[in-house]
């Protein structure tokens, strides 16, 4: 008879480290992940090489519908505006928009991709600190709202105004204090000290364009969902001043984003799941505020959000692969992938979740995750427990749709496939990966530099 | 064998793994049992490794890698000295 052979599992050895029991402790997550939205990860990897990033197009309308529905039910006139900063790929956006989300873009270079998604010009919210002559009167002449950031670029608009025939839809970006720290008060009008309300003034009294909204943004990743109240209040005292004394009425107020998802912020003692707030948190402070602040049926304000990070991070995935496994001089376990910081900019400033894709024993080790960078920085995790993964495992990296597919680098590696499940299970490629001459196409080479030898 | 663990150290079959000179206790995985067992019947590391391929399913060259990696921490943590 011959006997069937054990399943391996790398011999390993751990310190036991008697210690006062924690109520707080959490269990580890080391359950293999090997579907995404019931699509093998191993098929994926098969037919869109490692590293990939993977889209659920599921997870983004069900977190979008459950946002919109803890305001719809709070408030009467609600809207979103997809933050085409957070993940401007035009698929993505797209599903956004299908929801009904308009669009926030915060460049030129965002609002040509917005205006080619097929987003019209009114449903185009202008952001940002740096608009040129030419990006306003594109913006001007496609009817969009310029959420106007300094003096400097509301006198520029005033002066503009005369060489146009359409009359500009502006609002006003407002800073305050809100109790949070950092204060975000490089942009826009400060509230407190009397700035906002001078601007509204001299925009209202120039008469050069038309003041149809408030906006502000207090922060990102905002663990206080009564911050929130604090800014919606301050920014309904400014909107209910303009119908006193100028006898207009705004047709919105925008309290921005800046809501938290599902990450573990580096440092913080609790996971990310445990101390977030939820849509509704944050729908009841801002709604209950502006339902309460004084308006009258009539002139209540339309309601309009721009969250980007909570609606998307939890359906962004990155598949990736063991290069390695090291041992470091203090005896620590190190894993590398082929992953790094270069596409996952995110992991800089979270402790990503990260799941095996096989089936791995009980076992686990104290492991460091380096990306395969040849630079001291590419670390994705400093310490994470995981099950013994070998050379050609596999990892799914979760809660990384927010920011890392606009604030990757092409830098030592090339940045990966991406990749969208759709509703029925079907995948599709939504940005493919760079090649050398992608590069190449860019650079230019002077003549007399063409040839060399070398010896 | 180019080491082999301290004679003052006791391993329990379930893996639980004591160092009475610093009071230290380790808990290793039933393959790393094996590997220990194995250390004190067997004379080479390649005799442990042809154990460990006849009794797991896994390659050679896999198997030297991980165990070149466990005999380092064994050292590591002085369970185990030059043969």
């Amino acid at each position: 008879m011959v006997m069937e052979k054990l399943r391996y599992e790398r011999p390993v050895i751990t310190t036991l480290n008697a210690g006062v029991t924690n109520k707080f402790g959490t269990k580890s997550l080391h359950a293999p992940v090997s579907t995404i939205d019931g699509v093998s990860v191993k098929e994926i990897i098969a037919k869109y090489g490692s590293p990939v990033f993977i889209i659920s197009e599921r997870k983004i309308r069900q977190t979008y519908r459950e946002a919109y529905r803890a305001f719809a039910t709070r408030y009467p006139k609600v809207q979103f505006a997809w933050s085409y900063k957070t993940n401007y790929i035009n698929a993505v956006c797209n599903v956004f928009h299908q929801e009904g989300a308009w669009a926030e873009v915060v460049s030129i270079f965002e609002y040509q991709k917005a205006l080619k998604n097929g987003v019209e010009g009114k449903n185009i919210l202008f952001n940002g600190p740096e608009k040129t002559d030419d990006d306003l009167k594109t913006a001007i002449q496609h009817g969009s709202v310029i959420h106007i950031d300094h003096l400097d670029e509301l006198y520029q608009i005033i002066e503009l105004s005369d060489t146009l025939k359409v009359r500009p839809r502006v609002a006003i970006r407002v800073n305050m204090d809100t109790g949070i720290y950092p204060m975000w008060d490089r942009f826009g009008f400060n509230y407190e000290s009397g700035q906002a309300w001078d601007a509204i003034n001299k925009i209202m009294l120039t008469d050069k364009m038309d003041l149809v909204g408030l906006h502000c943004h207090i922060g990102t990743f905002m663990l206080s969902a009564n911050a929130y109240a604090i800014a919606a209040n301050k920014l309904a005292d400014l909107a209910l001043g303009i119908i006193q004394k100028h006898k207009k009425t705004l047709e919105y107020l925008d309290l921005g984003g800046g809501f938290a998802s599902k990450n573990t912020l580096k440092g913080s003692f609790l996971p990310g799941t445990d101390v977030i707030p939820s849509f509704d948190d944050y729908a009841e402070a801002i709604c209950s505020t502006l339902l309460n602040a004084g308006f009258t049926r009539e002139n209540l304000p339309l309601l309009i959000l721009e969250t980007g990070r909570a609606l998307i991070d939890e359906a962004g995935y990155l598949a990736a692969s063991v290069i390695a496994n090291k041992r470091l001089s203090d005896g620590r376990r190190a894993i590398v992938m082929d992953a790094g910081v270069n596409i996952l900019f995110t992991s800089f400033w979270y402790d990503h979740r990260i799941s095996p894709v096989e089936q791995a024993g009980s076992q686990t080790e104290n492991t460091v995750i380096y990306g395969p960078l040849c630079m001291n920085i590419d670390i994705l995790r400093e310490s994470v427990t995981l099950p013994l993964l070998k050379k050609g495992d596999h990892v799914v990296i979760h809660t990384v749709g927010a920011y890392n597919m606009t604030q990757w680098m092409q830098f030592i590696a090339m940045r990966p496939n991406v990749i969208l499940i759709d509703e029925k299970g079907q995948t599709h490629i939504i940005r493919n990966r760079e090649t050398v001459e992608d590069l190449n196409k860019m650079e230019e080479m002077p003549e007399h530099l063409k040839s060399f030898k070398l010896s | 064998m180019r080491i082999k663990l301290k004679s003052n150290i006791a391993v329990s079959d379930n893996g639980f793994v004591f160092d009475p000179a610093t009071g230290d206790s380790y808990s290793v995985n039933p393959i790393g049992v094996d590997i220990i067992r194995w250390m004190k019947t067997y004379d080479t590391e390649a005799e442990v490794i042809n154990q460990i391929i006849e009794t797991y399913d896994i390659d050679s060259k896999t198997v030297e890698k991980d165990l070149y990696d466990f005999l380092n921490l064994l050292q590591n943590y002085q369970l185990a000295e030059n043969a």
